[in-house]
């Protein structure tokens, strides 16, 4: 689950990470009157989720709660690479003397959290990486040891940080930073730009953050700042209806059980000259009524006009998935729909059969992948 | 041979009492798999249509030898019942839970690598050696003995792919699903490496899919390392970035972990990559034949 600015730097206060005081606000009055209580200058920022605010016109300094108004009224309703801003956070100002980068990332490569850390900070990291790679330095911590005063002191002059007192706030600020990540089971903590103020104060200016879904359960406050507006409308109705989907832009509607099964599924379905219309995996189980959920929710993109049920049961039953399919014909309106059904493993034969009773004029039986995937593209048409 | 498990497997499955971990360990024992125990904390002295509960691995370690631990705990406990069978002095540990959250993973990763312990998944199907032993949901009737290594991310693409064998008239030697998560206990490099040295492997099946960069490894390690042949199935060529495509560690992250990348990392060093699981399928024919 990523979180919005406000919410990573909310997690920054939490541990101690220095942070400039400011609101949210969701119209142009309210950023009027934020100002007013903040004290101007303010910087007026576009609560997205994505990069490259900046660039798109998403971050204005005003000068006054009026001009915050105004610069408010100009970015609400922005359209972001692809993310409309329907909320903005208001900050006060700071002077930037110098901008670093820090960030704690999950390696899943190295299988250890790592650290970097550059005095050239306020870009993109990769242009770093890529630029000036000496600059960028990097340390792994083992996650048993944690970290430890060492870390940071390495981090610290190997990018050359010389002035005492920066030394010693950006070590502190290390230190939570690795705190946040453990302690919020983070996959991503970054703060570019950490900035140091004319007057030396070390401050982070923004903040990206990321958290593990699967560690939700303990952190029950973030996950409810999920911000189910900010998806597509059917990932958001998905998610409701507890189903595993993800939108793609095509006619052949698809749904597997199994993550790999599903992704091939799409890729076969593209590799035979369709166009997938998303990713939809039942999952182990894959009961009847999972089986009306997914058909409810791959059919609210009106751009399917077939679809592909490829199922290959182990612990899934195919009599089961059977039985899901000919419940949705009776729930949901279904009679426009081409359903090419394939079906192998567990209870195969049962759902086979299950299917041909019904003598459904629109379920198109086929007996493999590859057929199923040709003859649901051919439907489409 | 074959890996991982076999006739020498004496399983014990943590959360035997609960509903998915009674039904797949008695469809593992009924398979032919030694299942000595179950551990439910609490039900030590119950028994599950004969296999004795304990409440502690320990116990089962003790008193019927088991060495191989297959977990169906719920994802919270998961990672404890993983240390639990480490330090109990469990050799293999097979978690079929999902939904493990990942920092608790890369501690326990960091901690069970380091006493040499054989660790497959979380959030995989486990391991069968047909006509040995199943550890695990994978359905075992689609399979044969033979003598071709599988090893997937993935529980039913594996399956598929199994399948189209089996159709072929092929066998395996043993089926490997390392699991969907970002850290799993074992990588491709790893059952490679267990492949490579098994007798009854002659030739082996990687299965992977977008994310992270297991396949761009295992490509260099095959090259230097295995000899036997390798062919190679990648699945989320369609896949948009940014997005979790069902296993919590198969997501393109910027531009990194693509389909195409690791299919060119693999034919960079002369491992072939099926386009769809049914030519995986032929291709091994075609090489066995």
């Amino acid at each position: 689950m990523d979180l919005y600015e406000y919410q990573g730097k909310e997690l920054f206060r939490r541990v101690g990470i220095p942070v400039s005081d400011g609101q949210l606000v969701v119209s142009p009055e309210e950023a009027r009157a934020a100002t007013s209580s903040l004290g101007s200058p303010v910087v007026v920022k576009a609560q997205v989720l994505t990069g490259g605010r900046g660039k798109a016109g998403g971050v204005k300094l005003a000068e006054s709660p009026g001009d915050a108004e105004e610069k408010a009224r100009g970015i609400l309703g922005l359209d972001i690479r692809g993310h409309v801003v329907r909320k903005l956070w208001i900050e006060k100002a700071s002077d930037i003397a110098k901008e670093y980068y820090l960030s704690v990332t999950f390696d899943r490569g190295a299988k250890k959290p790592l650290l970097m850390f550059t005095t050239q900070g306020g870009v993109e990291i990769e242009q770093v990486a890529e630029e000036n790679p000496d600059a960028l330095v990097r340390l792994h911590v083992d996650p048993l040891e944690g970290f430890q005063p060492w870390v940071a002191r390495r981090l610290i002059y190997g990018a050359g940080v010389e002035d005492p007192s920066e030394q010693k706030q950006i070590a502190a600020i290390m230190e939570k930073l690795y705190r946040a990540f453990v302690e919020f089971d983070a996959m991503l903590c970054e703060i570019n730009p950490l900035i140091v103020t004319p007057q030396g104060e070390v401050k982070a200016l923004d903040s990206k953050f990321t958290v593990d879904d699967s560690a939700l359960f303990r952190h029950t406050d973030v996950a409810e700042w999920r911000d189910t507006s900010a998806a597509d409308p059917i990932e958001a109705f998905a998610r409701e209806k507890g189903v595993t989907y993800v939108k793609l832009d095509g006619e052949v509607g698809i749904c597997g059980n199994g993550a790999g099964l599903s992704m091939s599924t799409v890729d076969v379905v593209a590799h035979v000259g369709g166009r997938p219309a998303n990713f939809c995996d039942l999952g182990g189980g894959g009961n009847a009524q999972g089986v009306v959920d997914a058909l409810e929710v791959i059919t609210r993109d009106t751009q399917v006009k077939s679809i592909f049920f490829n199922i290959f049961g182990g612990i899934t039953r195919c009599d089961e998935v059977a039985r899901g399919i000919l419940e949705a014909l009776e729930r949901l309106d279904m009679s426009r729909y081409p359903i090419v059904v394939r079906l192998d493993g567990t209870n195969a034969e049962e759902g086979r059969k299950i299917l041909a009773d019904a003598g459904k004029p629109n379920i198109h039986p086929e007996a493999t992948m590859l057929d199923g995937a040709r003859r649901a593209v051919e439907l489409a048409k | 041979m074959a890996i991982i498990v076999d006739n020498d497997t004496r399983l014990v499955v943590a959360g035997l009492t609960g509903s998915e971990g009674r039904f797949h360990g008695l469809r593992n024992r009924a398979y032919g798999t030694n299942v000595v125990a179950g551990v439910t904390p609490g039900k030590g002295g119950q028994d599950v249509e004969g296999i004795p509960v304990f409440d502690t691995v320990a116990d089962a370690v003790d008193k019927v030898g088991a060495n191989t631990s297959l977990i169906f705990v719920p994802a919270r406990f998961a990672a404890d019942a993983i240390y639990e069978a480490v330090d109990a002095g469990i050799g293999t540990v097979i978690c079929i839970t999902e939904h493990v959250p990942a920092h608790e993973m890369l501690r326990a990763y960091t901690y069970f690598r380091g006493k040499g312990v054989t660790m497959i998944g979380p959030n995989c199907p486990g391991v069968l050696s047909p006509g040995k032993a199943n550890a695990g949901i994978i359905p075992a009737e689609i399979f044969r003995e033979g003598a071709i290594g599988l090893v997937s991310r993935s529980g039913t693409l594996t399956y598929q792919i199994g399948h189209e064998l089996t159709q072929l008239g092929l066998g395996n030697s043993t089926i490997v699903g390392i699991g969907g998560d970002p850290v799993v206990g074992s990588s491709f490099i790893d059952v490679l490496g267990k492949f490579q040295d098994d007798p009854q492997t002659a030739l082996i099946v990687m299965v992977g899919e977008i994310g992270g960069d297991e396949e761009e490894k295992a490509a260099a390690f095959i090259s230097e390392h295995v000899t036997k042949p390798v062919l190679a199935y990648i699945a989320g060529f369609s896949a948009p970035p940014g997005k979790t495509m069902g296993h919590a560690g198969a997501i393109i992250s910027g531009s990194s972990g693509t389909a195409l990348a690791k299919k060119e990392a693999l034919e960079a060093r002369g491992i072939e990559v099926g386009t769809t699981p049914t030519e995986v399928a032929q291709m091994v024919a075609d090489r066995v034949k």
